[in-house]
């Protein structure tokens, strides 16, 4: 299959064959929540997270992590939740989008609401963490930070998203906030 | 009719004398207003029907705490309509944009006395929205301020000529106010008016053309906005599918034994393909669905399906013998279908001093909508239920019927968000394809396309070649101009497109320069080819104008003419040469585009300028680049788009349309070609199918508006057709190489 999901590589703390049910439960911590998954522990995140949480914020678009839209925070990192089976992030910490706020709106979702970045917006959720993993490490991102985002976006809002990030990134540093 | 159960309790439902609009009652005593279109706009079907309270349409309900719900009626595919469009509504209604929540209606399919009609008028997402919503939309907000205005007048005993109507407030002279959820009560029970009522005039706009944020924004930063591939049912099970690679090919032998043990998998069904020859009004290839419990075991399961395809009829099709067979017939030159011929071209030719020539080669092109089509359905005896991500839900419902057999007014369909359309979403054959699952496994189906699926079995952007021909007099005035194209033509299997003229949507006869050179001719020769055709984002005019406009600039470089100067020359005094070009507003957007560039000082070391523009579908448009090419590297240093797409609804939603237009065509331009080969796709992913990323699109698009003040047109493509050739006539005013064929990035690097 072309489009095949293609295994991942991270660690896997969970033993890939399993004697008994018990043993292949899978244990998830999503959004500060507890979670155990008793299916296949190959289940790639990205079905997880849709099909049996039905955390539908993280968008399949094209099940070889080329495209951004499933990103999602691992232990604050954006990763590919169509590349990364299950079994391999068993007790990691995993944020989607519906995570993403606190009390009030992520900074960078209000600034996307601010400059208005979406338009179809099937791409926006995973361009939002992959964005939350830059800010975090480097709060004032330049250009040329921006640009490693490779996030896909098939309706060329790019422009609006790097002015979404770039007011992202001036109200977290403003004196006030 | 038939009285459903879920009717709103309506009182006594009303109708306006022109059968616009219809009044009625929740039974909580929310004012409902709704349009009541027939078949027709200018037939008159409903005229003095009673209508049953089911047939109640929702537009404006305000409850009687004053809070205001419009209903939106478009698909919302990325081109704003459920913000625009609603927008249009409370305009007229007199209430607070931030005061108003929008709900997204289904499809509504009603059958009355004189046939069936669209409960809402038009619910595509195409072109037809908004002209025709200007005046609709509007008009239903009027009536139901109308009606509270009446009921205020009633309570006051004062005429309702000297009250008004301002932010959710009904006001008398004397500074009293009512609000409209007070009134609603007593507005709901007056007779709607008998006649559409005058509508603002421009100066009176409060709502109408302020910058106005999507109205999703929230709900898709938080991902929580549903689009079509987010719906679920609890019994439904994921379909995916493995379809033909090959054109018209069969399946031979099929042995699903291993991917039936894949834990999780429930059935896997054969899809008949169509008929060879037959119009794509179902599935579009024959393939095998593997149904299981979630997405994850059905691709499992599809992994495992052991079969063998046949080749089918185009086995050996590929782009490479498409180019030559088009190269041949522009070479041979016979039986072409005449255009558009004015004076005598071949006698221009005889006596012109000198002639350009030039062929342009443009690849056939997938939508790769970011989300992939999808549909959940759930098919029982006498009703179907359908969401998926939609352009055309009239066709769906049709395509359903003709499948199920339910009647259509038992089809409900509903319309989430879809992630990009482009053209794409006009077809339903995915729809189909669910449909002949859901049917054959006797459950309700979710179908998922994977990016494969999506790239290998697309309606595609025609392939062809253009050739080109100028003649000039010895002061270099154009005197002739030779069009002809050889490409595969977009009628190719497609019914509705059976009437229109087997060149349209590949050459446009009225597109510039025609009927401004004296001597003209456009021919087309329709290459033979198996692949499915379907419009992609302004196809006709993008897929016209790469050649035209690319070639205007090759005369200007030929004659040494200033390329601005020389289209303003041809465009002559501002007048309306038809009733889709008027020249004046054309050499508008032309001279805003170049004065925003600083056309007339090219020397910027080693930068080069180009420019184009483009009149199609009641827009205009042009487009100026500033680039470098510096090694094997394009930069894009500035991307101007002056526009005039009539009066502006949504500045904010016209800017990003009018960006999102230009780089969807400088990513394609750049990048993107789908080519055969055995007759068979060879892209697959977006691997090999790699639109433009963050790093590589210009940090803004300069999008200036021109308001001309004429009625709303279509303006999601405006910023398509002109972005192609202007950026290769900015690379050759940088290298001095002239690409001719797309994907422009290959081909320089190939030319330098």
């Amino acid at each position: 299959m072309p489009d095949k999901p293609i295994r991942h590589s991270l660690p896997t703390p969970v033993p890939a064959v399993a004697a008994s049910a018990a043993e292949k439960t899978v244990p998830l911590r999503i959004n500060g929540k507890a979670y155990f998954h008793d299916g296949d522990p190959d289940m790639p995140l990205l079905w997880y997270l849709r099909d049996v949480l039905r955390l539908t914020g993280t968008k399949y678009a094209c099940g070889i992590g080329a495209c951004g839209a499933c990103t999602v925070l691992i232990d604050d990192k954006a990763q590919q939740a169509c590349m990364i089976p299950v079994k391999s992030v068993a007790h990691r910490r995993i944020t989607t989008i519906e995570g993403l706020a606190g009390g009030t709106l992520h900074p960078l979702q209000q600034a996307w609401i601010a400059e208005d970045a979406v338009q179809c917006g099937y791409c926006q959720t995973g361009q939002i963490m992959a964005a939350a993993d830059l800010l975090k490490r480097n709060p004032r991102p330049s250009d040329a930070d921006i640009d490693k985002i490779s996030n896909l976006c098939r309706c060329g809002s790019y422009p609006r998203i790097r002015a979404a990030i770039k007011r992202a990134a001036a109200a977290t540093q403003a004196p006030h906030k | 009719m038939s009285q459903g159960s879920n009717s709103p309790g309506s009182i006594s439902p009303r109708i306006s004398r022109r059968g616009f609009l219809i009044v009625g009652a929740t039974a909580a005593g929310a004012l409902l207003v709704g349009w009541r279109a027939g078949h027709a706009q200018a037939t008159l079907p409903y005229l003095g029907a009673r209508i049953e309270p089911q047939d109640l349409g929702d537009f404006v309900k305000i409850d009687a705490n004053g809070s205001v719900i419009i209903g939106a009626r478009g698909c919302e595919v990325g081109q704003g309509v459920k913000t625009s469009l609603p927008m249009l509504i409370a305009e007229e209604l007199d209430v607070d944009w931030s005061r108003v929540r929008v709900e997204q209606l289904p499809y509504g399919y009603v059958e009355g006395d004189s046939g069936a009609s669209d409960k809402y008028g038009k619910q595509g997402a195409d072109g037809d929205v908004s002209v025709a919503a200007w005046q609709d939309l509007r008009q239903a907000g009027a009536v139901a301020r109308w009606l509270l205005v009446q009921a205020a007048a009633q309570q006051w005993s004062l005429a309702a000529d000297k009250l008004h109507a301002e932010s959710g407030n009904v006001i008398a002279p004397d500074g009293r106010k009512l609000g409209y959820g007070a009134l609603v009560a007593a507005a709901a029970a007056l007779d709607p008016p008998q006649d559409p009522l005058p509508l603002k005039l421009p100066a009176q706009f409060r709502i109408v053309g302020q910058p106005t944020p999507c109205v999703d924004a929230h709900d898709i930063v938080t991902g929580q906005a549903e689009f079509g591939s987010d719906a679920y049912l609890a019994k439904a099970l994921v379909a995916v599918m493995l379809r033909c690679p090959h054109l018209d090919g069969t399946l031979g032998k099929l042995d699903d034994t291993a991917a039936r043990k894949v834990a999780g998998v429930r059935d896997v069904i054969v899809i008949p393909r169509p008929k060879s020859g037959a119009a794509f009004d179902g599935a579009l290839a024959t393939g095998v669905a593997v149904l299981a419990d979630d997405t994850w075991a059905a691709l499992k399961g599809r992994e495992k399906l052991k079969l063998e395809w046949k080749a089918g009829p185009w086995a050996s099709e590929s782009s490479a013998a498409l180019v030559t067979q088009a190269n041949d017939l522009l070479d041979k030159n016979q039986n072409g279908v005449a255009v558009r011929n004015d004076g005598d071209f071949a006698l221009a030719r005889k006596q012109a001093h000198s002639t350009v020539d030039a062929r342009y080669e443009l690849p056939f092109l997938a939508h790769a909508t970011l989300e992939p089509p999808n549909a959940l359905i759930d098919v029982e005896k006498d009703r179907v239920l359908l969401i998926a991500s939609l352009h055309d839900p009239d066709g769906a419902s049709r395509i359903l019927h003709d499948i199920t057999g339910v009647a259509r007014d038992k089809i409900e369909i509903r319309l989430p968000r879809a992630g990009g359309d482009f053209g794409r979403r006009l077809k339903n054959d995915f729809v189909a394809e669910a449909a002949l699952i859901a049917k054959s496994a006797g459950k309700p189906v979710k179908l998922l396309w994977t990016r494969a699926d999506d790239l290998q079995h697309d309606f595609y952007r025609p392939f062809g070649v253009h050739a080109l021909s100028a003649t000039l007099d010895r002061k270099k005035k154009l005197t002739g101009w030779s069009h002809r194209c050889a490409a595969t033509p977009r009628n190719y299997r497609d019914t509705a497109l059976q009437t229109q003229p087997v060149f349209s949507s590949c050459m446009q006869a009225d597109a510039i320069p025609a009927g401004l050179v004296a001597n003209l001719e456009q021919t087309f020769f329709a290459l033979t080819s198996g692949m499915p055709r379907g419009d992609w984002r302004g196809s006709g005019d993008a897929f016209h104008a790469f050649a035209s406009e690319s070639f205007i600039d090759e005369i200007a470089v030929a004659t040494k003419l200033d390329a601005v100067k020389l289209r303003l020359e041809l465009l002559g005094a501002p007048r309306l040469l038809h009733p889709g070009l008027d020249t004046g507003r054309l050499a508008a957007v032309l001279t805003l585009a170049a004065d925003t560039i600083g056309w007339k000082d090219k020397h910027r070391n080693g930068h080069g300028l180009g420019i184009a523009c483009h009149a199609g579908a009641g827009a205009y448009a042009a487009h100026a680049f500033e680039v470098s090419v510096r090694g094997n590297a394009l930069a894009i240093h500035r991307a101007v788009c002056a526009v005039d797409v009539g009066r502006t609804v949504n500045p904010l939603n016209v800017q990003a349309q009018v960006m999102g237009g230009t780089l969807d065509a400088v990513s394609s331009a750049l990048h993107l070609a789908i080519t055969l080969k055995g007759g068979e796709v060879q892209q697959r992913n977006f691997a090999d199918y790699a639109p433009m990323r963050m790093a590589e699109s210009p940090q803004s698009v300069e999008v200036h508006i021109v308001e001309s003040g004429t009625d709303p047109v279509d303006f999601a493509d405006a910023g398509v057709a002109s972005a192609a050739p202007a950026l290769a006539n900015a690379i050759y005013a940088a290298t001095t190489v002239r690409v001719r064929k797309l994907p422009l990035l290959p081909e320089l690097l190939r030319l330098i």
